[in-house]
């Protein structure tokens, strides 16, 4: 099908940037398929570990009455810190009218749309009664952090589905237009999905008035969706999340996991897409530094969340603290501070290091970085309460999660990059038109979009 | 199973809404006219469920068993009305019996490995000596688990109890992160087996539910028998008071003291008062101890 479609490519595709950015949606490679499947297998994994789950109980986890949470919740913190990075893009760079992220806007919506849904469901795995889930709506009380956090969770999640497929109408009408040799389901996907769309000055005129719209709305709901996941924690007396600190520090790290994502995610898109002449050399640059500036926010904010009580050593503050800095999880927290956050910020500063090799392998660590943080943050909290740990058995003291949560959690990785190669596979990822431009050429009174 | 339920609480609304007196009565009665059934035709005044009073002849009256039916998950959001429970553990008096320990287990069908009642061994600071600390739910009149509560599984009732539905909870263990005395202990499998018959209460916690939490209930079934939970009967040595701050009484089942001057008296404190969650149990402090302090449990458990 593919050399069919090569013969007539020309007059197919108007313009270069068209074939570019849209051929790969009609030609299918072995990598891909490859891909595909190894994601699958890791699928079936997580489905086997979930299947005992639900069979057994939550007792296939290692989590017990002291660990009550373990890295169901720590891996639902980090989706929901990947998932901010949509903000970033189609928010505060878009209303920053920063030109060279525009190419970026689609992938790191549709990443920020992947990350939660994960999120939603993975909170969904933790549940002991995921049978019960509707009481949350039947019996809801208003007054619960984990009420809040469904709520703006939702909000966030239309919010960021509207936000990637407004701005994707004008592609779609593309798609429609131009992609004829694909199979009929995917023509009836363009066609019901384009909206009537048809490149009208009006209708560039509302997507613009909309997408401003959006872009202005999302930043509160993104401020608040990782705020009100950092109260779930905050709100209670745990060392460690008896903080006044937390909602910042989970901002600003979730920015700081968000930009990693996206130049690794930019990686690939270049090496495997062959999209070079798009993602440029400059934007690994310009996107390491921007990773330089919010992983130094991050710092500031890890200072400040970790300097009070060691410097008081306060009854289990302190113990909670000396196990981080000296105790068991000293190794992790250590790598995790200086392996994911300090030596990238220093190593970031190098421009040969901002190329897009060393800043993929080096985003790479931030991002493990951030995962780890997370656990560091959910489970050695747990394990030091203000009352001693008796009378239990020697298990209960430790927390190493079982084949059945890693496998489930792997599984959350595979789905997540799943839904995305599948959004990236069918959908243009890189915006083809421009409005911009197109609403230069078409009206001359328009001044205040001439920033191109 | 529903109508099952509905069944059973239109029974128990019955007998609950029977003062404990006009039961009495009743059943007295209920026994006279069925010994003398051959010979009716006299009446008897009986009040039904919704407060009426309705005459039945007695030839058609029947003795009913006196069944003590535990309280429905709707019935048992009510506390017992004019009362406030309140519990004492004298500190003095504790030498790790875990008598309490073990009839709690029993009662509530726990595994050792997650009971509702620990008895910690504590140590203020280095000089102090160390003494037994007897732990269960603290009722808190400010509860941190029933605030997270997100579908409203775990509450607080008028009698001052904080209670936990099984029936309702969705296991996402908030609360179990939000109580700073580790009182919460979670179903993680399925909960070892029990009379599948019993029907389940949250005034009894059995039989408790695969994935939902639990944790001490003050024996509210039992309370409304007038009588006092299980760990206080079956102390040895008299450690834990219970009562009604209503009424000012408390009792270890040997002696009944007045609350407020048990508390003046003795110095009565609540643990982690500054975390500002009111427990409604008190504690008196381990001065003149009534046993050494020795670690060896076989030891403690001898009576």
């Amino acid at each position: 099908m593919s050399k069919v479609l090569s013969k007539t490519d020309s007059e197919i595709f108007k313009s270069p940037r068209e074939k570019d950015l849209l051929s790969h949606i009609t030609s299918t490679s072995l990598k891909y398929k490859i891909w595909i499947a190894v994601l699958l297998v890791f699928v079936v994994f997580g489905l086997i570990g979930y299947y005992r789950q639900l069979k057994f109980g939550l007792v296939v986890t290692a989590m017990r009455d002291y660990t009550s949470w373990g890295i169901y919740i720590s891996n639902f913190v980090f989706f929901v810190a990947i998932s901010l990075v949509g903000s970033l893009f189609s928010s505060i760079l878009k209303l920053n009218k920063n030109e060279w992220s525009r190419p970026l806007t689609r992938i790191s919506e549709i990443i920020a749309v992947s990350a939660i849904i994960c999120a939603a469901v993975i909170i969904i795995v933790d549940m002991g009664r995921p049978d019960r889930f509707f009481y949350v709506i039947r019996y809801l009380r208003i007054q619960s952090p984990i009420i809040w956090d469904v709520i703006i969770i939702s909000t966030y999640l239309v919010i960021s589905f509207l936000l990637l497929y407004i701005s994707m109408l004008p592609d779609l009408g593309l798609c429609r237009d131009r992609l004829t040799s694909v199979p009929r389901w995917k023509k009836k996907l363009y066609r019901i999905l384009a909206l009537n769309w048809n490149d009208n000055p009006r209708q560039w005129k509302k997507l613009q008035k909309i997408n401003k719209i959006l872009a202005i709305t999302v930043l509160p709901v993104a401020f608040a969706i990782h705020t009100i996941t950092s109260w779930l924690f905050a709100t209670t007396w745990r060392p460690g999340w008896d903080s006044t600190n937390l909602g910042p520090y989970f901002v600003s790290g979730a920015f700081m996991a968000g930009a990693a994502i996206i130049i690794v995610a930019m990686y690939f898109i270049r090496e495997h897409m062959n999209l070079g002449r798009y993602i440029t050399q400059g934007h690994f640059d310009k996107m390491s530094k921007l990773l330089v500036l919010l992983s130094l926010v991050y710092l500031y904010f890890n200072i400040n969340e970790y300097l009070g009580p060691a410097f008081k050593m306060v009854g289990v503050e302190g113990e909670h603290i000396t196990e981080l800095f000296v105790g068991n999880y000293a190794p992790m927290y250590w790598l995790v501070q200086i392996g994911g956050l300090v030596l990238p910020i220093i190593l970031l500063l190098f421009k040969p290091l901002r190329k897009p090799l060393p800043a993929f392998v080096i985003s790479m660590l931030v991002l493990l970085g951030a995962w780890f943080k997370r656990f560091l943050i959910v489970i050695p909290s747990l394990q030091h309460p203000y009352l001693p740990i008796q009378g239990v058995d020697e298990s209960y003291l430790h927390y190493n999660p079982t084949w059945e949560e890693w496998a489930i959690t792997i599984s959350s990785f595979a789905w997540f990059l799943l839904i995305i190669t599948f959004l990236v596979k069918i959908f243009p990822v890189i915006p083809v038109k421009k409005e911009e431009a197109f609403i230069k050429s078409n009206s001359n009174s328009q001044s205040d979009n001439d920033e191109i | 199973m529903e109508n099952d339920t509905n069944q059973d609480s239109s029974r128990r609304k019955f007998l609950k809404n029977l003062s404990a007196g006009s039961m009495i009565t009743l059943t007295g009665m209920a026994c006279t006219s069925v010994s003398c059934k051959q010979n009716s035709g006299e009446k008897t005044t009986l009040m039904t469920t919704d407060g009426k009073l309705v005459q039945v002849s007695n030839s058609e009256i029947e003795a009913m068993e006196h069944q003590h039916h535990p309280a429905t998950p709707a019935e048992a959001r009510e506390g017992i009305p004019g009362k406030k429970f309140v519990m004492v553990v004298d500190l003095a008096k504790c030498k790790n019996a875990k008598k309490c320990v073990e009839a709690c287990d029993h009662t509530h069908n726990l595994t050792p490995d997650r009971p509702y009642i620990k008895v910690l061994e504590m140590q203020d600071n280095e000089k102090s000596a160390p003494y037994w600390m007897p732990k269960k739910c603290f009722q808190c009149d400010n509860p941190p688990c029933v605030k997270v509560c997100p579908v409203g599984a775990t509450y607080k009732r008028t009698d001052g109890i904080v209670l936990v539905d099984n029936e309702r909870c969705i296991g996402c263990r908030f609360c179990m992160a939000a109580c700073p005395y580790s009182a919460r202990v979670f179903n993680w499998g399925e909960p070892p087996r029990e009379d599948e018959n019993i029907p389940y209460s949250p005034e009894t916690s059995v039989p408790s539910k695969i994935g939902t939490v639990g944790k001490c209930d003050f024996c509210p079934d039992m309370l409304r028998q007038n009588k006092l939970p299980h760990c206080v009967t079956s102390c040895p040595n008299g450690v834990i008071y219970f009562g009604d701050e209503i009424d000012d009484t408390v009792t270890n089942g040997v002696e009944t003291v007045r609350l407020s001057t048990l508390l003046k008296e003795k110095a009565g404190y609540r643990y982690m008062e500054e975390l500002g969650t009111k427990p409604r149990v008190y504690y008196l402090p381990p001065v003149d101890r009534l046993f050494p302090f020795e670690k060896d449990t076989e030891l403690n458990s001898e009576s």
